[in-house]
């Protein structure tokens, strides 16, 4: 759940002087034992607490460690055994199915899309509209999670739901029936916020003139957007992507309204990791699937660094 | 003719470009006002519920009490949580913003070979580590090092989620800083330590709030890490209390639920409001291209 | 007593530029003294490890009599004022002058009194209680000056101190300059890459390129004798003509005519060498009509610079086509462009360069480069 407001492909070129020379090495004549001396504490908590989990998994990941019983204890080295097992698991392929199509609603269509429409809507106006259009898409985006996850869960709920209300369908159990579709709308709603921002901040980057050239040459809006806009912000796009990708992937919140159920028919991996690992206490199985997730999680943000890497080139 | 065929023409096409114009100017209204039904319908239940005398799970228009709060009262864990909520979340935010300070710093002022690819690979480690992938290990790690059902545990596994990020934020705009202010002080003699107090900290202080809020909205809504390292519910934050009060013990008690819920959502609420009226709710930092 | 020595000082950076390359400098106590050269000469990497913001790799600096070479920048009893004035933007005019001061210990009021003073005298009182951000860049200019003086340095070291201005007011700023280093007779080093600026503010001037020094002098030496090309190339608003020459006894062949050779480098150059004739823009008269011992070609271009204009003629280069010479010719006496036109160098203002070095009349030899800081025709 981390939010990342500053992107990650940006440089920040300092006031070199452009004599090719390095600058001060050192303006504040800090020294180099200081400087060391001022990573230290960050460096020991990153390390602790994310580098040293991220390579447990790939160690946990070929034990049959277990949270209680004889392997809690010894565990032992089982090899691939677990890479094996997830692999021919169907309720393990399911749930990947299930989480690309969580982060392809949600995230890339879902808040992607959603937030740059409202952006490149409200681009030009000011007043009090957009004030408050913006004011609920942050507030849904800054609200506790568990405190969102039971405005929804109270919004879909079967009997007295608002929304059955609203649409006259009382009875209709979204929650039960349409368990993925509901955490998709939800994310979608919970996380529109950033992208909406990101395009926003985006498409104030556009010079005025290069989109008046383009209605000068009578150019429609939808010509506009592809010839003037995207080419544009289409490093904010993938940098969005990219995020926006990683964050769901990874999103546990879905939890908190569906658990999962019914019948599985809404876990993503997150939720099957917890329930296999925590739940279900089967820490090496667990942890060969977190590794699994790792492992996707670095090809989408090997595929988004190629992808920006070749904007660069171009 | 010609000419009275071109003025035609011409008045036609401009009739059309004014009815595709309104036809566009409505279709945005209708799309921005369907947008503002969808984010704020769900959001009406917590304006509601909690000041209605007989809370129901859907929304009406309340008939007005504030009875409700004084359920807040008689729940043993409502309170303390939100205390415990502060705690974690001030603990961390001062944890991430001293330390990520301290390591942005150094960082921007003295050349270490690899830097930015350390920086990159640290900040792509958080986002991908921070979630649910590495909650096994992270429960393991607690357990060895004894920080099982410990505060400290929860806030240190936090801030060490959350410092790759701080750290980048806080670099943003430390390099933003001219580094002629520090030489400029170095030349009256100030020591390293007089110019970090003196220049930096206080030319910096935007990105130290900017950091120091989010770390507190990020750890305030934090539901995963406490859930997993903290056991009894006397030192649970409000998330994991919340949660619990929808999901233990049969019928929950819409009237403790409701302004819980309120109570809760409160303080980001009211530091959003805070925060974008005194900077403006904007993106900082990197977003420049 | 604060005079500046450097002795064979050398910068080089880790990256394996050699930013400073064994200079060899003094700079008098109380001269108002200008690092002059176009950006990447090093002139602002001299200003730096003077101050101590740089450590040199080798040589030595000394001020007045104290080696500082090794001291760091708050030892050596120095003041700058950096390119982008590097006012505190949290600290008020007050807080920004006084600020050495604290550093040094001194009380609040005493050092709020002193920041007083000084503000007055530099026309900043009525601005006391006001942020940076409040401030025009020429009332930064000042309050960064008031800083630099407020601790009584003894020397004074300016980065490109008007740099920062808009044309009008840099102008005025310049005068203010000049004037506040006479009452105050601090040694005072500035760097700048505008000759003109160096020009008009300074007492002597060290021109620079690659790190070396190409020639010291008075503005008076480096106009009107630049010891080598790349001096008389770089000051001067208007560049000298180089036209290349060749030696026929007592005369130069240049451009298509035969000059006489100039009266100070007379028996000084060999027979059918291959030399570079040079003249500033400044020191050519244009006569619309033939005249003796003059340069003639087809006027091109005519640009009006107010009292005078600066008129470009083509005139012929040897084997290879046409060069252009350069001549300032006053109000009303402007030819049309395609008019043919002679111009006539003025006695003793016309110079001859050999391997780019000023082929001189005294005794000194002409080459090597005079890095060591003795002006070419001392």
């Amino acid at each position: 759940m981390v939010r990342v407001t500053s992107r990650p492909d940006e440089t920040v070129g300092g006031a070199r002087p452009a004599t090719g020379a390095s600058p001060a090495p050192d303006a504040a004549g800090l020294g180099r034992a200081r400087a060391a001396g001022f990573l230290v504490p960050s460096m020991v908590l990153i390390l602790l607490f994310l580098v040293v989990p991220a390579a447990w998994t790939i160690y946990l990941g070929v034990t049959n460690y277990r949270l209680t019983g004889l392997a809690a204890a010894h565990p032992e080295v089982v090899g691939l055994d677990n890479y094996t097992k997830a692999l021919t698991d169907e309720r393990f392929r399911t749930s990947l199915l299930l989480t690309l199509q969580f982060v392809l609603g949600s995230a890339v269509l879902g808040q992607a899309g959603l937030g740059f429409a409202i952006a490149f809507a409200l681009r030009d106006r000011r007043g009090p509209l957009r004030r408050v259009v913006e004011a609920f898409i942050l507030l849904s985006w800054i609200l506790p999670s568990s405190v969102v996850a039971f405005l929804w869960i109270a919004l879909l709920d079967r009997d007295a739901g608002t929304l059955n209300a609203l649409l006259g369908t009382p009875g209709m159990a979204w929650l039960l029936d349409h368990p993925m579709l509901s955490i998709i709308v939800f994310n979608t709603w919970r996380g529109t916020a950033f992208s909406m921002m990101l395009y926003a901040a985006a498409l104030e980057n556009v010079p005025r003139s290069h989109l008046e050239t383009a209605r000068l040459a009578g150019a429609s809006t939808w010509q506009q957007l592809r010839d003037v806009v995207f080419p544009r912000i289409r490093g904010h796009v993938l940098t969005n992507l990219l995020l926006i990708s990683l964050w769901t992937f990874n999103d546990f919140t879905p939890f908190l309204i569906t658990a999962g159920g019914p019948e599985q028919r809404s876990e993503i991996l997150a939720v099957y990791v917890y329930k296999v690992a925590l739940s279900g206490g089967e820490l090496g199985f667990g942890a060969a699937i977190s590794f699994i997730m790792l492992l996707i999680n670095l090809v989408i943000a090997l595929i988004y660094l190629r992808m920006l890497g070749r904007r660069e080139r171009a | 003719m010609s000419a009275d065929l071109a003025k035609e023409a011409r008045t036609d096409l401009a009739a059309r470009a004014a009815v595709r114009h309104l036809l566009a100017r409505v279709g945005r209204y209708v799309f921005l006002c369907l947008v503002l039904a969808f984010f704020a319908l769900p959001l009406l239940w917590l304006a509601t519920a909690p000041f209605d005398d007989t809370p129901t799970i859907g929304t009406s228009l309340p008939r007005f009490t504030l009875d409700n709060f004084r359920t807040l009262l008689d729940n043993p864990y409502a309170l303390t949580s939100l205390v415990n909520s502060v705690w974690l979340a001030g603990g961390t935010a001062v944890l991430v913003v001293v330390f990520a300070a301290l390591a942005a710093y150094a960082l921007s002022r003295v050349r270490v070979p690899g830097r930015d690819a350390l920086l990159y690979g640290l900040l792509l480690l958080s986002s991908i580590v921070t979630g649910t992938a590495t909650m096994v290990p992270l429960f393991e790690l607690a357990f060895r090092l004894n920080l099982i059902d410990s505060r400290l545990g929860v806030i240190l596994v936090l801030t060490g989620g959350l410092l790759p990020a701080a750290i980048f934020i806080l670099k943003d705009f430390m390099d933003a800083t001219p580094t002629s202010y520090e030489e400029s002080a170095r030349v009256f003699g100030a020591s390293a330590l007089q110019i970090m107090r003196h220049i930096v900290v206080p030319v910096v202080r935007p990105g130290l709030a900017t950091v120091g809020v989010w770390a507190v909205a990020n750890v305030w809504g934090n539901f995963l890490v406490p859930f997993l390292l903290l056991r009894g519910p006397d030192k649970a934050p409000a998330a994991v209390i919340m949660y619990t009060l929808y999901t233990e013990g049969g019928q929950a008690d819409l009237r403790l639920l409701s302004t819980f819920s309120l109570l809760y959502s409160l303080p980001v609420a009211l530091m959003f409001v805070f925060v974008s009226s005194r900077y403006g709710f904007r993106f900082h930092g990197g977003i420049k291209r | 007593m604060s005079a500046i020595t450097l002795r064979e000082l050398t910068k080089v950076y880790p990256n394996g530029v050699r930013a400073l390359d064994a200079l060899d400098l003094e700079i008098a106590d109380g001269e108002f003294f200008a690092l002059l050269g176009p950006s990447g000469c090093g002139k602002t990497t001299l200003l730096r490890t003077i101050a101590g913001l740089e450590l040199a790799s080798a040589g030595s600096v000394r001020i007045g009599d104290r080696a500082v070479t090794n001291l760091p920048p708050g030892q050596r009893d120095v003041a700058m004022v950096f390119q982008d004035y590097a006012l505190f933007p949290h600290m008020t005019v007050r807080d920004n002058i006084a600020y050495p001061l604290r550093i040094k210990k001194v009380g609040r009021a005493a050092r709020h009194d002193k920041a007083a003073g000084t503000a007055e005298e530099l026309g900043l009182s009525a601005l006391l209680d006001r942020r940076p951000g409040q401030l025009s860049g020429g009332q930064q200019q000042r309050v960064a000056l008031a800083r630099a003086m407020a601790c009584h340095p003894q020397v004074f070291l300016l980065d490109e101190p008007l740099s920062n201005l808009d044309a009008r007011l840099r102008l005025e700023a310049r005068t203010f300059l000049k004037r506040l280093q006479r009452e105050l007779g601090v040694t005072t080093v500035f760097v700048t890459h505008d000759q003109a600026e160096a020009l008009a503010l300074a007492d002597r001037i060290a021109v620079m390129e690659g790190g070396r020094i190409r020639q010291v002098g008075t503005p008076t030496e480096v106009f009107r004798r630049p010891a080598n090309t790349f001096v008389a190339g770089f000051i001067g608003s208007t560049p000298m003509n180089l036209v290349p020459a060749r030696v026929h006894g007592d005369e130069l062949a240049v451009a298509g005519v035969r000059l006489p050779v100039p009266e100070d480098v007379r028996g000084r150059l060999t027979d059918g060498e291959q030399v570079v004739y040079g003249v500033r823009p400044e020191y050519l008269d244009h006569s619309p009509e033939p005249v003796p011992d003059a340069l003639t070609g087809q006027v091109v271009v005519v640009e009006n610079l107010g009292s005078f204009s600066l008129v470009s003629l083509d005139v012929p280069a040897g084997d290879d086509g046409a060069t252009s010479v350069q001549v300032v010719v006053p109000e009303g006496r402007e030819p049309a462009p395609g008019d043919t036109g002679w111009v006539v160098p003025r006695p003793g203002r016309t110079l001859v360069y050999r391997d780019g070095e000023l082929v001189t009349g005294a005794a000194a030899p002409p080459v090597p480069a005079p890095r060591t800081g003795v002006a070419a025709d001392a």
